[in-house]
């Protein structure tokens, strides 16, 4: 059996046990490759019977307009329900500040959206698409992360998960994230979306964009939402998207990938850099940081 | 390519973050920018040498806040297999991290400072992940640079921890000297390390064969959830949904339903909507039978060769993970996968002193206590001795009003024949 099997198995049986286990999970949908991941995902654990939950979207009102598109698409595509929920209208309901500055961005904004819609359609379960990998917190959190009332996570009070026994019991008001793809890096993503033959938005492959230098040196798509001023620097380039989120703070990288097999290839090549340099007597070269720049690798 | 899940245990002192960072190091599993912040941090502060134990600091950062060290997880991929890391705090106080940690290993990896050699640590360590079925053990000697490379400091800890293993019936052990600090044996051979001949430690670890490879065990399956799309084109369909949790499974076969010990025809196996004519475990399937039985999430279907256990009593092998210590007469929930059942706990039989290994009486299961306990269950369950099948032996049993998770446990007996007569008349766990 491939890794890539053992890790579909693991994401399928934790989906089966979040509809075995809640009365009414969602799946939140980001249009993201990894919440993408996961309608397949359910699909595989689900069919021919119908996703046991509907798809979140909590739509910031910054998103780029192809993953909207695409969104609507696959929900149409996959006869599921799609739960769309605006950040705008939280602002308003709720009297909150919209963020300032060059760059907006809504993100803090979106847990008030989704603790609303938890509340809204009681939901017991959220099913995400975090991964394990992506940051030291997510390294440390559950399959299974019961949240309280707040949706607050306490590290200090979290079930031990033991073997694959997964354990949803909570009481009223508090509610669980599960996270099937926990075990998965970003590159396995992008294998199994090669191997599932999976249509992305088009965002995530080289294409020639309008975007903003910003102080880092990092590209930021040009969009409406931003507020820009004479001294921003404004160029063309070939880019893609590395993740998908909030236009207004997910940057672009310069990248000729045009296909998933270049994109897998654009990871490894990193890799291979990063072995250059760390062959070199175990210290760091210079080389290290160029490569780097040249694979657009952030 | 296939997956080794491995746990490093030892205590913060041992060099178990360095020992991480240089795996994740020389196998060029740092991605770039992670680099430059450690190269930053170098020559800001100074030093030669990049600091490796920073690439799992998500530990350290819990330390500087106080809160609970918890159990981490990294990834890492060579060509030969992709790397689980369950990186486990080993104080005594963290116990119940170790056992969660261990309970998904295939190995486990135990660090020993070759300046201190066989410690009490050791011996826990190693206690609990046997317990928990891991078959595979690493004794790593770490800090071998600080003892001159001697091969006698090593071959001294080495015969210590035959002791424990021996005692503990261990079936692999690979004793590898090595500094992690310098990379001696981690990923590339050492050269300053003549006097051993055998596999640095990634080579160990890409060549050690996955405990679920083989796959000797009866064939089990727990119904998840049922699927019923009650459509104009589907109206009679009914598909079982659930993992495989050990042996193969084909269609055609006979097969009865646990408890009710009801029998039909395995009619068809489904993997993603299409028909296979046989599926192993851990492959999640869809079952469809000839018979419209009524069956349920937590039911086990199994080929009618197949006899495992249906009890209402039996004997386990607990690790108490609860603040609030467990009593004799103790109501809770089972939680054996997907079947959950009312419990009582009916007789604390013994509990393991896990510095010398003996069996010692008790009346009650402290935080972190290892116990042997007699459960009866109000429903059947559908069991195996852990020993015998890591996956179908093995359950949680959980708080019915908080829900939260007071214990692992293990199935120790299912047969009141080899019920534990005295107490302390055998050891708590038996592997």
């Amino acid at each position: 059996m491939d890794y890539l099997d053992r890790l579909e198995a693991e994401a399928i049986h934790i989906l089966r046990e979040v509809a075995g286990q809640f009365e009414r999970p969602a799946l939140l949908f980001s249009g993201g490759k990894d919440s993408i991941a996961l309608t397949r995902l359910a699909e595989k654990a689900f069919r021919p019977g119908k996703f046991p939950f509907p798809l979140v979207h909590i739509d910031t009102g910054h998103n780029f307009e192809e993953i909207i598109r695409y969104r609507d698409d696959l929900a149409a595509r996959l006869g599921e329900k799609l739960i769309v929920r605006k950040v705008e209208d939280t602002i308003r309901a709720r009297g909150l500040r919209e963020p300032g500055g060059k760059y907006p961005s809504r993100n803090p904004l979106q847990t008030y959206t989704l603790l609303d819609v938890i509340e809204e359609f009681e939901f017991d379960a959220c099913i995400g698409g975090a991964r394990r990998d992506e940051e030291k917190a997510r390294a440390k959190e559950r399959i299974f992360s019961v949240r309280d009332d707040f949706g607050q996570w306490d590290p200090k009070r979290q079930r031990p998960e033991l073997w694959n026994i997964y354990n949803g019991r909570i009481q009223k008001g508090e509610n669980v994230r599960v996270f099937p793809i926990s075990n998965w890096t970003e590159l396995d993503v992008w294998n199994y979306i090669q191997r599932e033959k999976i249509e992305l938005p088009e965002i995530y492959f080289s294409h020639e964009r309008q975007c903003v230098v910003l102080p880092s040196g990092q590209l930021l798509g040009l969009s409406e939402h931003l507020n820009l001023d004479d001294t921003d620097e404004i160029v063309q380039r070939r880019v893609r998207f590395r993740t998908v989120g909030d236009s207004t703070c997910t940057a672009a990288v310069e990248s000729d990938a045009a296909s998933i097999d270049d994109i897998i290839q654009d990871l490894l090549l990193a890799k291979v850099s990063e072995r250059g340099a760390t062959r070199l007597d175990d210290n760091l070269s210079e080389t290290g940081m160029e490569d780097r720049k040249r694979n657009g690798y952030f | 390519m296939d997956i080794l899940r491995f746990i490093t245990c030892g205590s913060v002192d041992d060099g178990k973050s360095t020992l991480i960072g240089r795996l994740l190091y020389d196998s060029d599993s740092v991605s770039l920018d992670v680099l430059a912040t450690l190269e930053k941090k170098r020559t800001a502060t100074n030093s030669t040498d990049v600091d490796l134990a920073l690439l799992t600091d998500g530990l350290k950062a819990e330390r500087e806040q106080g809160i609970t060290i918890d159990v981490a997880h990294k990834y890492f991929t060579t060509p030969r297999r992709k790397f689980i890391i369950t990186d486990a705090p080993g104080h005594v106080q963290y116990t119940r991290n170790m056992v969660t940690g261990a309970s998904n290993a295939d190995l486990a990896i135990v660090l020993v400072d070759a300046r201190q050699g066989v410690i009490e640590q050791t011996r826990r360590h190693t206690l609990l992940a046997s317990l928990l079925g891991i078959r595979h053990f690493v004794l790593a000697v770490n800090k071998l640079d600080l003892v001159g490379y001697d091969e006698a400091v090593f071959q001294k800890i080495v015969a210590d921890y035959q002791a424990i293993a021996g005692q503990l019936k261990l079936a692999h052990v690979q004793a590898i000297p090595l500094s992690a600090l310098h990379g001696d044996n981690i990923v590339r051979r050492s050269k300053h390390i003549t006097w051993y001949a055998g596999p640095s430690l990634l080579e160990h670890l890409e060549s050690v064969p996955v405990a679920t490879d083989a796959n000797p065990h009866e064939p089990r399956f727990q119904v998840q959830y049922v699927i019923r799309p009650q459509t104009e084109e589907l109206p009679d369909y009914r598909g079982y949904a659930g993992r495989i949790q050990s042996g193969t499974y084909r269609a055609g076969d006979k097969v009865r339903i646990w408890p009710s010990g009801l029998e039909t025809v395995l009619e068809a196996i489904e993997v993603n909507q299409q028909a296979v004519p046989t599926a192993e475990a851990p492959l999640g399937v869809v079952l469809r039978l000839r018979d419209d039985i009524d069956i349920s999430r937590g039911d086990t279907i199994v080929p009618i060769a197949a006899h495992p256990a249906v009890v209402r009593e039996l004997e386990a092998t607990l690790c108490w993970m609860d603040e609030r210590p467990l009593r004799a007469g103790r109501k809770l929930l089972v939680q054996h996968h997907a079947a959950v059942v009312k419990a009582a706990v009916t007789t604390i039989l013994q509990k393991t002193n896990i510095e010398t290994f003996e069996s010692v009486g008790t009346d009650e299961a402290k935080l972190n206590d290892i116990v042997r306990v007699r459960l009866k269950t109000a429903s059947p369950l559908v069991a195996d001795e852990y020993r015998q099948n890591r996956d179908t032996g093995a359950f949680i049993l959980v708080d019915e009003q908080t829900g939260a998770t007071l214990a692992a446990g293990l199935i120790a007996a299912t047969d009141p024949e080899y019920f534990t007569q005295e107490v302390a008349a055998e050891p708590a766990f038996s592997i």
